[in-house]
C-alpha cells in the first residue's frame, strides 16, 4: 500500500493545497474580501487627498502682508504665477514629481505589503494553537513547504491589493512618469513579490516559536510603524535627520518604494532601479532562507 | 516486518531543560492491536504521541514505528502513519469533502485516487450526506468522524488517536468506539491511542499502559490489570446458620473469604466463573444460597491502586479545556 503514496511525490507537494487553504479563508468570505479592497481606497483617500502637501506652497495658502501702496491686479497676477512656479519647483525638487498624491499612492503599495504580510506570522500561531500545525507536521509535507505556503498566501494577497491600489490610484488621478509603459506594472508586481516574500518570512521568523498571540502582536506593532516611517514611503528621505536617513538607507521598504516610483511616476533611472531590485532581492532571499532554516529547527520543538 | 509495530526504549522528553514530560518509557505495540495510553491530564500522553508522530523530537532514548527510527527516518514514519489529533483541525469554512481532500494533498495522493478514497471513507464514517456541507454546521461527533476519515486517507498501517472522544457526550462516544472498531476491522491497522476515559480504555483497547507523571506504571490487558488487583468480590448469603468459610476456601480461584455476620465476602479471580462453582460446592453439602452479588473491579480501581489517586478528579478540568478549544476555534471566524 505504501508504494501508492510513497516516492512519486515531489519535494513541493502540498504547497498549493496549503496556500489555497489560507487564500480560501479570504476569498471565500465576501465581507473580508470586500474589506481588503476597501481598505486601500480609504487609506488613499485619507492620506493622499487629506495631506495635500502641494497646496501648502500655493499662493492661496499664504496670507500676504498688506502692502502700502496695495499691489495692482497685474502685480498680483505676477505674484500668483511666481508662487505656482515655486510650488511645482519645490514639489519637483523634494518629491521628484509635482503631484504629492502620486508620490503617496505609491508609498501606499509598500504600506499594504507590511500590513498584509504581518498576518502571515499570526496565522502560524493560530495553526499551532488549533492543532492544525501538528497535524500538518505529522504528514509527509516538508517543513519548508508549511512555512512557504504562509509566505506565498500573504504574498498573493499583497499582490492583489497592490493591483487594486494601482487601479484606484489611476481613478483618483495618478500621474504616470514620462516613459511609463503598461509593461512597468509587471515590474511593480515583481518587486512587490520580492518584498512580500522577505517581509512575511521575517514576520514568521519572529512568531515561529510562539504559542500565544500577545508577544508577536507586540513585536509587530513595535516594528511595523518605524519600518514604515523610516522609509521614503510618505516623505523623501533627504529631508530626514542623518540618523533617520541611515536607518532608511538600510530599510528594504525604501528600495521597494523607490523601485515602484521609478516604474510608475518618475522618469525611470535604470541604474537606480537595478540597485533597488538587487537590494530587495538579496533581502528576500536572505530572510526567506533564515525562515526556512528556522522552520527546520523550531517548527517541531 | 517483525511483530512489533511500535517500539520505544527509554523515550524521554524534557521541555525547557527542566520539565520532564515523558520519563524513560519503554513499551512495544504489537501488530494489529489497539494499544492505549491511559492517564490524567499532564501525564505525558500527548507528548508521547507527538514524539511517535515525529512532531516532537525526543530528548533522550529512541523509538521506531514499523522499523523506522522516529528521529532519523522521520520522513518514512510520516508516510506510513495516520494521525487523528485531539483538536478539531478540520477547517470550518471548508466542506467535509474539501477537508478530506486537503489531507490527501498533504500526503501527495493524486486527485483521482484521493476522490475515490475520500468517498469510501466518508461513507464508512457515515458522512456521505453531509460531505458538501461546511464543517461549521457539523456536530461534535460528526467532526470527530471527519477527523477519523482525514487520518485514514493515506491508508496508514498505524493510526494514532489522541483522545478520540474528548468532549463528546456518552452516546456519541459509544458510537465513535463503534466507528473505530469498524475502521480497524476494515483496514487491519494497528492503533495507538491515548485516553483519560477509563470506560474507553476498557471498551476499546487490547492492551493498556497506565501513565502518570511521565512514567508508565503498569502495562497489560484491561482484564489482566483488573485481575492484578486480586480479583472480583463475590458476596454470598446462605439460609443455614453455619460457618462455611473453610468450605468456600476449597473452591478453585478463591483467594480470601471473610464472614461478615452470615454474609460471606469472597475475593476470587474470574468471579463470574468462580461464583457458580461456589454455589455448586455449597449445594452439594446441603446449604441453600439465598443471595449472591458479584462486583468486578473497574479500571478506575486499577488506576487508583497504581497511581494513588482517582481518575475522576481530573476529568472536569479536561472537559472545560475542550470547551475552551472549541470556543477559540469559533473565535477565529
Amino acid at each position: 500500500m505504501s508504494e501508492t503514496n510513497g516516492n512519486s511525490k515531489s519535494k513541493l507537494h502540498g504547497l498549493w493545497a496549503l496556500t489555497n487553504r489560507e487564500l480560501k479563508k479570504w476569498y471565500k468570505a465576501p465581507v473580508i474580501f470586500f474589506l481588503t479592497i476597501l481598505q486601500p481606497v480609504i487609506w488613499m483617500g485619507l492620506l493622499g487627498k487629506a495631506m495635500n502637501i502641494g497646496a501648502i506652497f500655493s499662493a492661496s495658502s499664504i496670507q500676504l502682508p498688506t502692502l502700502n501702496p496695495p499691489l495692482n491686479p497685474q502685480q498680483l497676477q505676477q505674484l500668483g504665477t511666481f508662487f505656482s512656479g515655486l510650488q511645482s519647483n519645490i514639489m519637483q525638487g523634494a518629491f521628484n514629481t509635482t503631484d504629492y498624491f502620486s508620490f503617496m499612492a505609491v508609498g501606499m503599495i509598500a504600506f499594504t505589503a507590511i500590513f498584509t504580510t504581518m498576518f502571515s506570522g499570526m496565522s502560524v500561531v493560530w495553526d499551532r494553537r488549533l492543532g492544525f500545525l501538528n497535524k500538518a507536521l505529522s504528514t509527509p509535507v516538508s517543513r519548508a513547504v508549511i512555512i512557504f505556503s504562509k509566505v506565498l498566501s500573504a504574498t498573493l494577497r499583497s499582490l492583489f491589493q497592490a493591483g487594486i491600489i494601482i487601479i484606484v490610484a489611476i481613478a483618483f488621478g495618478l500621474k504616470f512618469g514620462a516613459n511609463f509603459t503598461p509593461l512597468n506594472i509587471l515590474g511593480v508586481f515583481a518587486i512587490m513579490f520580492l518584498i512580500c516574500v522577505g517581509l512575511s518570512s521575517l514576520f514568521i521568523a519572529i512568531t515561529i516559536r510562539s504559542t500565544r498571540m500577545e508577544t508577536p502582536m507586540a513585536v509587530m506593532n513595535l516594528i511595523n510603524l518605524p519600518l514604515m516611517f523610516a522609509s521614503n514611503a510618505f516623505f523623501p528621505t533627504n529631508f530626514m535627520p542623518d540618523w533617520l536617513q541611515t536607518i532608511a538607507k538600510f530599510n528594504p521598504l525604501t528600495y521597494t518604494t523607490d523601485a515602484v516610483r521609478q516604474l510608475l511616476i518618475f522618469n525611470t533611472d535604470y541604474t537606480q532601479l537595478a540597485l533597488d531590485f538587487t537590494y530587495v532581492g538579496i533581502f528576500a532571499v536572505t530572510v526567506a532562507t533564515i525562515g526556512i532554516v528556522l522552520s527546520w529547527r523550531y517548527l517541531s520543538r | 516486518m517483525s511483530d512489533e509495530i511500535i517500539k520505544a526504549e527509554g523515550l524521554t522528553k524534557i521541555f525547557n531543560k527542566s520539565l520532564v514530560a515523558v520519563d524513560h518509557v519503554n513499551f512495544c505495540v504489537k501488530n494489529g492491536e489497539i494499544f492505549g495510553f491511559l492517564g490524567p491530564n499532564g501525564a505525558g500522553k500527548t507528548t508521547t504521541i507527538n514524539m511517535l508522530i515525529t512532531v516532537l523530537k525526543p530528548t533522550e532514548g529512541k523509538a521506531s514505528v514499523l522499523g523506522f527510527d522516529i528521529a532519523k527516518q522521520d520522513y518514512n514514519v510520516r508516510n506510513v502513519i495516520g494521525v487523528v489529533p485531539q483538536e478539531y483541525t478540520a477547517d470550518e469554512d471548508l466542506t467535509g469533502m474539501e477537508n478530506v481532500l486537503l489531507c490527501a494533498d498533504l500526503y501527495g495522493i493524486p486527485r483521482d485516487v484521493a476522490k475515490e478514497r475520500a468517498m469510501d471513507l466518508l461513507k464508512l464514517v457515515e458522512l456521505t450526506d453531509f460531505k458538501d456541507k461546511k464543517v461549521q454546521t457539523y456536530s461534535g461527533g460528526m467532526r470527530r468522524r471527519l477527523e477519523l476519515a482525514c487520518g485514514l486517507i493515506n491508508r496508514p498501517k498505524v493510526l494514532f488517536l489522541d483522545e478520540p472522544t474528548l468532549g463528546l457526550d456518552v452516546q456519541t462516544r459509544a458510537a465513535s468506539w463503534d466507528y473505530i472498531r469498524k475502521l480497524k476491522k476494515e483496514y487491519g491497522m494497528t492503533l495507538f491511542m491515548t485516553t483519560h476515559y477509563l470506560e474507553e480504555a476498557d471498551a476499546l483497547c487490547d492492551r493498556v499502559a497506565i501513565i502518570d507523571h511521565g512514567k508508565i506504571v503498569v502495562v497489560g490487558t484491561p482484564e489482566e490489570l483488573k485481575h492484578s488487583l486480586g480479583g472480583d468480590i463475590v458476596t454470598i448469603s446462605i439460609k443455614e446458620d453455619a460457618d462455611v468459610s473453610e468450605l468456600i476456601r476449597t473452591v478453585e480461584h478463591v483467594k480470601d473469604v471473610k464472614n461478615e455476620d452470615g454474609s460471606y465476602r469472597i475475593k476470587a479471580e474470574y468471579g463470574e466463573v468462580t461464583a457458580p462453582f461456589i454455589i455448586e460446592a455449597l449445594r452439594r453439602k446441603g446449604y441453600t444460597v439465598t443471595k449472591l452479588s458479584l462486583t468486578e473491579p473497574t479500571l478506575n480501581e486499577v488506576y487508583l491502586e497504581y497511581t494513588g489517586k482517582s481518575m475522576r478528579d481530573t476529568e472536569e478540568s479536561r472537559e472545560a479545556f475542550a470547551t475552551q478549544r472549541m470556543a477559540m476555534r469559533r473565535a477565529r471566524q
